[in-house]
């Protein structure tokens, strides 16, 4: 297991997840989401590729109402 | 010599915005970098108390474009989306940067948006003090300049300062839209001497973003000759939103029908309606 820091909190994972299958385990469903790691935009089409290692830092954003 | 020329006819009128000082012909629509809108309202989605509420006051107010917000997912699967009210195949979406207090957050929120789909249409707020929620004027312009030469369509919120203005249009940002007062505050218009400056060198749209209370302020913002007006909390938080949301899209309606019509000039004294010959 590795720990990285998903959305601000700290979370354990198993050390070969992709960020495609750590937004899988966040069931967002439908809505739109984006993906950063250590601040850079991971594109969709990328996200299997992305290797998560020991302290990354993802943010996955959605869109919410606002002004 | 009249006694009337002793009444000085130049100078200082009470209230700008008394002729149209664009040296164009008024655009019968709002267009933004290559997109043209019928609505001159852009609408914000926040504070409303339930998603329904939400998609029925935006729809009455006629508004084509609503700001949104990027924030991250909360791991709560049973709540509703604001996507799930609010169709992008209706609303263009435009997501802002709120809450972004460096040119960087801003930026990142920014890339964000557009790997989420919505368009290269961003409006740019970075806050520069809480309290306030006035912009950075400085960190706004570094942002700006990284955006609009990542192909972003820039709308920055900014101050009602004319030179700040003028330095984003010269970046190349698409639009231009000064506070009317702070954010949320609904005072209305508090310098439309500014706003008035703002519009005259402008080479872009300029959109009021902020501080409208009511009608009479979205009206008076078109009348001065913007081009748009944002708002959110003025329908958001009104006692009736979905009537609140109908009176301003009639306000936005007026004022620039009444910009484009030319208003009459202020005369200190009386000038009657009706014939002065002919009387009994």
């Amino acid at each position: 297991m590795i720990s990285i820091n998903l959305n601000g909190q700290p979370k354990e994972i198993p050390g070969d997840t992709t960020a495609a299958a750590l937004v899988e385990s966040l069931e967002i469903g439908r809505r739109k989401f984006a993906v950063e790691v250590n601040r850079e935009v991971v594109s969709a089409h990328r996200l299997g590729e992305v290797i998560l290692s020991e302290g990354d830092e993802v943010n996955v954003v959605t869109l919410v109402g606002g002004g | 010599m009249s006694a009337s020329s002793n009444i000085p006819s130049t100078g200082v009128p009470a209230e700008p915005g008394g002729e149209p000082t664009r040296h164009t012909q008024p655009e019968p629509r709002l267009t933004i970098g290559e997109r043209s809108f019928g609505s001159r309202l852009l609408i914000g989605t926040g504070k409303y108390s339930s998603f329904e509420l939400t998609r029925d006051a935006i729809a009455d107010t006629g508004a084509e474009i609503v700001t949104v917000a990027i924030r991250r997912v909360e791991l709560d699967r049973s709540k509703k989306s604001l996507l799930d009210f609010i169709d992008p195949d209706r609303y263009v979406l435009l997501p802002n940067t709120a809450g972004c207090y460096s040119a960087e957050e801003a930026i990142r929120t920014c890339r964000l948006a557009r790997e989420m789909g919505t368009g290269s249409m961003v409006k740019l707020e970075v806050i520069g003090d809480e309290r306030t929620l006035f912009p950075d004027v400085a960190a706004t312009l570094e942002a700006a300049r990284v955006l609009v030469d990542e192909g972003f369509v820039v709308l920055p919120y900014i101050t009602d300062d004319p030179v700040a203005c003028l330095r984003l249009q010269e970046i190349g940002c698409a639009a231009v839209m000064p506070l009317a007062a702070p954010i949320g505050s609904g005072l209305g218009i508090r310098n439309p001497y500014n706003i008035s400056i703002i519009i005259e060198q402008a080479s872009v749209p300029v959109i009021v973003d902020a501080g409208v209370g009511t009608a009479s302020d979205a009206a008076y913002a078109m009348e001065l000759g913007c081009d748009g007006v944002l708002m959110n909390t003025a329908v958001a938080g009104a006692r009736d939103p979905i009537k609140m949301a109908r009176a301003m899209r009639l306000a936005v309606e007026a004022g620039r029908a009444a910009y484009e019509a030319g208003r009459i000039d202020r005369k200190r004294y009386a000038t009657a309606s009706s014939p002065i010959t002919g009387l009994i």
